[in-house]
């Protein structure tokens, strides 16, 4: 049973990293790129550790798998804006909508 | 059934580690963007650390992380925005394609000869350290190579690194004066939110690391590399070492680990013992003493080295 709900959130998690995956790949600007980047990141990293931490041996461990989700968090989160902050200076050019970007260039 | 599925499972990883990480060093070196070179070269050692992990050692993976890739990669991104303005990357010229095969044949060879030459079931030195355990005063095998049994090579390891910082800053020119600093720094209030989450639990981990070197993975490399990124966050976050601090109290603090390490296996020489040769009784205190200190100079000499810079003895900002 617990075997069973850690594998489906293990897989959920998968499925966030592989789409996060693409997204880095395929989006069209770093800003979107950042945002497929820290979802995979943030709620799959979820999904991994909350799958992983029912099984755990100890309590302790499950702990720890937690702060590494929180740990990953705030460096995701600091790292995403910092990156988008320089991205922003340097100018780095805003993909315009698909509908827009036929009609202008 | 179970059991060849994770033995397959556990193959396949190991391949694709082994093919990530060649590609992930050939690109490193391939790349004529040096930041995307550098890029690839932290991405490499983090998979580098994993590989450590999958050869059943944790300790050379947590060096790795932390030293190989992160300290190391910082270094390297810090270096090549100092270059920037002076260098813009003149194309390599390229050597004869013949030469360059012939030499990469050579190597590949000598290299083959010498794991081919290896013993296939070799006995190693790991029984001879598990049976002399009991007098090495830790309770985990590294700590008692690195400390204890070749103790020697890590007062020298000590050393170099404490070198290193001499030969930087003989080289670097002196820091700005603080006023110039605070005018081309502008650190974002993001950095700062983390600068204050994270130093407590850095150094956190750092002392645990520390303590737990002498049971477990971990130690005063680890440990010091820990506190070194902590220096590093500190430092990108604009804060400087306060003049009055930057004059003797810092040099005391980079000869600190090296100094103590010196002191320790000199002492126990007056008790009629070899250099380095501790006794039985307090062996764990002392090794703990020596991995404190050391900690300590390691995180402030890999900080200073990311700085590059002797601070300046102005007053302080």
């Amino acid at each position: 049973m617990w075997n069973s709900l850690s594998i489906v959130l293990i897989m959920i998690g998968m499925v966030f990293f592989i789409a996060g995956t693409l997204g880095l790949l395929r989006f069209p600007d770093v800003y979107t790129r950042l945002h497929a980047l820290t979802k995979a990141d943030n709620v799959g990293l979820g999904f991994l550790v909350a799958g992983l931490m029912l099984q755990a041996d100890s309590l302790t461990t499950a702990l720890l798998l937690l702060l590494i989700w929180v740990l990953v968090m705030l460096a995701g989160a600091g790292a995403g804006q910092l990156v988008a902050q320089a991205a922003l200076q340097r100018q780095h050019p805003v993909a315009k909508s698909q509908d827009d970007g036929r009609g202008h260039d | 059934m179970g059991a060849a599925m994770t033995e397959a499972g556990l193959f396949l990883l190991d391949l694709l580690l082994v093919l990530t990480l060649l590609c992930l060093a050939w690109w490193s070196l391939a790349a004529t963007d040096l930041f995307k070179g550098i890029v690839l070269f932290i991405a490499f050692g983090l998979v580098l650390a994993l590989a450590w992990v999958r050869l059943d050692a944790p300790d050379v993976a947590l060096a790795e992380a932390a030293i190989g890739a992160g300290l190391t990669g910082a270094l390297l991104l810090t270096t090549l925005s100092k270059l920037a303005s002076s260098i813009d990357n003149p194309p390599a010229k390229r050597s004869s394609p013949v030469l360059l095969w012939v030499l990469l044949v050579m190597l590949a060879a000598v290299l083959g000869y010498a794991i081919m030459s290896l013993p296939q079931q070799a006995q190693g030195l790991a029984d001879t350290v598990a049976s002399q355990m009991g007098n090495s005063g830790v309770e985990h095998p590294v700590t008692a190579v690195l400390l204890n049994f070749r103790g020697y090579d890590t007062l020298l390891e000590m050393a170099v690194l404490l070198l290193a910082l001499i030969a930087a800053w003989s080289l670097a020119p002196r820091a700005a004066t603080s006023c110039e600093m605070d005018e081309a720094l502008t650190v974002s209030p993001i950095v700062l939110a983390l600068f204050r989450m994270l130093i407590p639990l850095m150094i956190l981990v750092a002392a645990y690391l520390l303590w737990v070197g002498a049971h477990a993975p971990g130690g005063a490399f680890q440990a010091g590399s820990v506190l070194a990124a902590a220096g590093v966050l500190a430092l990108l976050c604009g804060k400087r070492l306060e003049g009055r601090l930057a004059g003797w109290p810092l040099r005391l603090g980079l000869v600190l680990g090296t100094a103590m390490f010196v002191a320790v296996a000199a002492a126990v020489m007056v008790g009629g013992a070899h250099l380095l040769q501790y006794p039985l009784a307090s062996a764990g205190k002392l090794i703990l003493l020596i991995e404190a200190a050391a900690t300590f100079s390691i995180g402030l000499t890999l900080a200073m080295l990311f700085s590059g810079q002797r601070p300046s003895r102005g007053p302080a900002s």
